[in-house]
């Protein structure tokens, strides 16, 4: 049984200029310990998936209107609230793109990282900062002893990512949902983030949800990968096939698109057009605006994900046919 | 060879940094670009690559003269920028334009399209009042936007329909440098593609020369014609963009090359990382010698003696006493 299985997950947003469906039909599992990697462009409804089954999403607007997320028996989408906060923050955390904005820079970091613990178990105020010192060990930072009673504003963007994971992880939850951690690191700090997350996920043997638009940093990290495209899951596999057999159009374009894996001097590959406006019903595959490939069909048909060998699944209605 | 359209003769941009209450004292200077030399070529495109912190946009706005040039100088086809009066640089901004990284900010809310366009053209008078409106329409046809959109405001584009805008505007006068901070790094790959293909398509069109400021290695490579590699404020590494980031020689540009993670899980599961310890150190207090040498696996102590110059070594520039030995 996996440790998470979603299930047809809607998530539309109720605005003034019509319903944005940010995330329409979601089907995904994620096992005990492995590590999956959610890649879309902005706005295709990778953070707002995770949004939602932490229970993240604004409602109003938002609004969950269909699905199920079974973490262990537990429906993540309509359990009470006592219920959910039970998980989260205990057996599901999560890290953000900006560690800046998602630290309190009113409070020491001492007090920050021994929250989740004060929350969740019973234990005392000392405990648990001699467990917040080791946490702040663990993702690397020297001096933890004279640092974990700084603010946030005292720690660079790097030191500050790692304070978030120590945060996130000092109660050694089963899943982890990275969303975006690295995007707004540089290069350096990143390889060291990313080292970071990949030695202590397989030393606590936790899930990883990681979230990127950066087709690079999801090759050497995750075990299976899904693409998403305007709220739906257009391609999934492990990564090997993703990266060297990829079926839908879209993910194929898009990896045409990145300098990194063309060659230099001729023009990059361009996908036309601008993704389609979210508040418009879809008749049809989501991509068939800007996909070469497209037929009369694929505006006409809403394709299903549907596997074309085990492990790898994607929903492109000419591939299934055969015909391309 | 020809003579180069830009020349930058050991730029220094320093910031004083001030304490105190009721008197203010200067207790520091932070050497956000410290001795920068380079040139730039008609119809080159010269990649600038650097972490955050490194000074590079420090540098490509002490270029277009936003920020004064504390030392040296920035000399424009035989026209020096740093020592000329204002209406001098205001004449020589017809030249040399600028792209900014985030086309959100960059554009006025309430201006349309046409009035952003239009206002390099009025401000210098290089267009007759009636053919404005087809001078624009040319210039938004140029970057691939339909003129039909002239009088929508920027709220009504996407990102990178607003970076084509901000690119239009900077081709408005027909300049001979543009500046590109960090252009495409707010974008969404797919659009990515997109504005990179139109800059290069650009420049062989217009034979414009472009500095192109960009954190991704990838993206500079692609685009560049030869790179500079920055790191606290002076440049480590200069050579050719493919031979400096395929076969890079300056141990910071080796170990920012391999932090780059690839789109290629067989190589990205086998490839031996070199993760740099620790942060860039501040610039308001940079280490003696080699700012490098606290972060570089192959600091010596000689390292900690001076600070080492830019040196020819096989058809690149690399600044590293120990170049011949690693």
């Amino acid at each position: 049984m996996p440790l998470l299985a979603v299930n047809d997950l809607r998530t539309w947003f109720h605005t003034r200029s019509g319903v944005y469906r940010a995330v329409d039909g979601v089907s995904f599992a994620v096992d005990r310990g492995e590590t999956l990697g959610i890649v879309g462009e902005s706005g295709s409804g990778k953070s707002v998936t995770c949004y939602s089954l932490m229970g993240l999403v604004p409602q109003p607007p938002g609004r969950i209107e269909s699905g199920t997320a079974m973490f262990d028996d537990i429906d993540l989408l309509h359990c009470t609230p006592a219920e959910a906060r039970a998980i989260r923050g205990k057996r599901i955390a999560m890290i953000f793109q900006d560690p800046m904005t998602s630290l309190n820079p009113y409070l020491r970091i001492s007090e920050q990282l021994i929250e989740p613990l004060l929350i969740h178990e019973s234990i005392t105020r000392r405990a648990a900062l001699d467990r917040a010192l080791e946490a702040l060990n663990a993702v690397g930072i020297n001096d933890a002893a004279k640092r974990i009673h700084a603010y946030p504003h005292e720690f660079s963007g790097g030191m500050r990512q790692r304070v978030m994971i120590a945060m996130a992880l000092i109660t050694r939850p089963e899943l982890l949902i990275a969303d975006e951690p690295t995007t707004a690191l540089d290069v350096t700090v990143q390889a060291q983030i990313l080292e970071l997350i990949k030695r202590l996920q397989q030393q606590y043997g936790m899930a990883v949800i990681f979230i990127t638009h950066d087709l690079g940093v999801i090759s050497g990290l995750c075990d299976r990968v899904q693409v998403m495209y305007a709220g739906r899951i257009v391609e999934t596999a492990d990564t090997r096939s993703l990266f060297y057999q990829p079926r839908h159009p879209y993910t194929r374009a898009l990896q045409r698109s990145i300098p990194a894996m063309q060659p230099k001097g001729g023009d990059l590959y361009t996908i036309p057009g601008l993704p389609p406006d979210l508040s418009k019903p879809l008749p049809g595959c989501a991509f068939a605006d800007r996909c070469e490939q497209a037929t009369e069909r694929c505006r006409r048909e809403t394709p299903q994900l549907l596997p074309v060998q085990a492990g790898h699944e994607q929903a492109c209605l000419r591939v299934q046919a055969g015909e391309i | 060879m020809a003579d180069p359209i830009l020349q930058l003769n050991d730029v220094r941009t320093h910031f004083p940094v001030h304490e105190g209450f009721l008197v203010k004292r200067q207790t520091g200077t932070v050497k956000a670009v410290d001795g920068v030399s380079l040139a730039l070529m008609p119809g080159e495109v010269l990649g600038l690559v650097g972490e955050s912190g490194c000074g590079k946009s420090t540098l490509a706005r002490t270029i277009m003269q936003l920020i004064p040039a504390t030392g040296g100088s920035v000399i424009l086809e035989g026209r020096n920028l740093t020592a000329g009066s204002t209406e001098e640089v205001r004449a020589a901004r017809r030249d040399l334009q600028m792209v900014f990284q985030d086309p959100f900010a960059s554009l006025n809310p309430r201006l349309t399209a046409f009035a952003a366009i239009a206002e390099p053209l009025v401000v210098h008078k290089t267009c007759p009042p009636d053919q404005v409106a087809q001078r624009v329409a040319e210039l938004m046809t140029l970057v691939g936007l339909s003129p039909r959109y002239m009088q929508r405001y920027p709220h009504e584009f996407s990102g990178g329909q607003r970076q084509r805008i901000a690119i239009a505007r900077a081709l408005a006068l027909q300049p001979k440098v543009i500046v590109a901070d960090e252009p495409v790094s707010a974008l969404d790959v797919s659009i990515q593609a997109q504005i990179l293909n139109l800059l290069s398509q650009l420049t062989r069109q217009m034979h414009l020369s472009l500095v192109f400021i960009a954190h991704d290695l990838s993206v500079v490579k692609h685009i560049s014609d030869r790179v500079a590699v920055m790191y606290l404020g002076k440049i480590v590494e200069l050579g050719p963009a493919v031979e400096v980031i395929e076969r890079p020689r300056h141990p910071y540009t080796r170990a920012l090359v391999s932090a780059i993670p690839t789109p290629n899980p067989d190589v990205e599961r086998t490839r031996q990382r070199m993760v740099l310890p620790g942060d860039p150190p501040s610039p308001l207090n940079p280490p003696a010698g080699c700012a490098f040498h606290p972060r570089c696996p192959y600091a010596q102590d000689k390292c900690k003696a001076g600070v080492p110059p830019l040196e020819q070594v096989g058809g690149r520039e690399v600044a590293c006493v120990r170049i011949n030995e690693i």
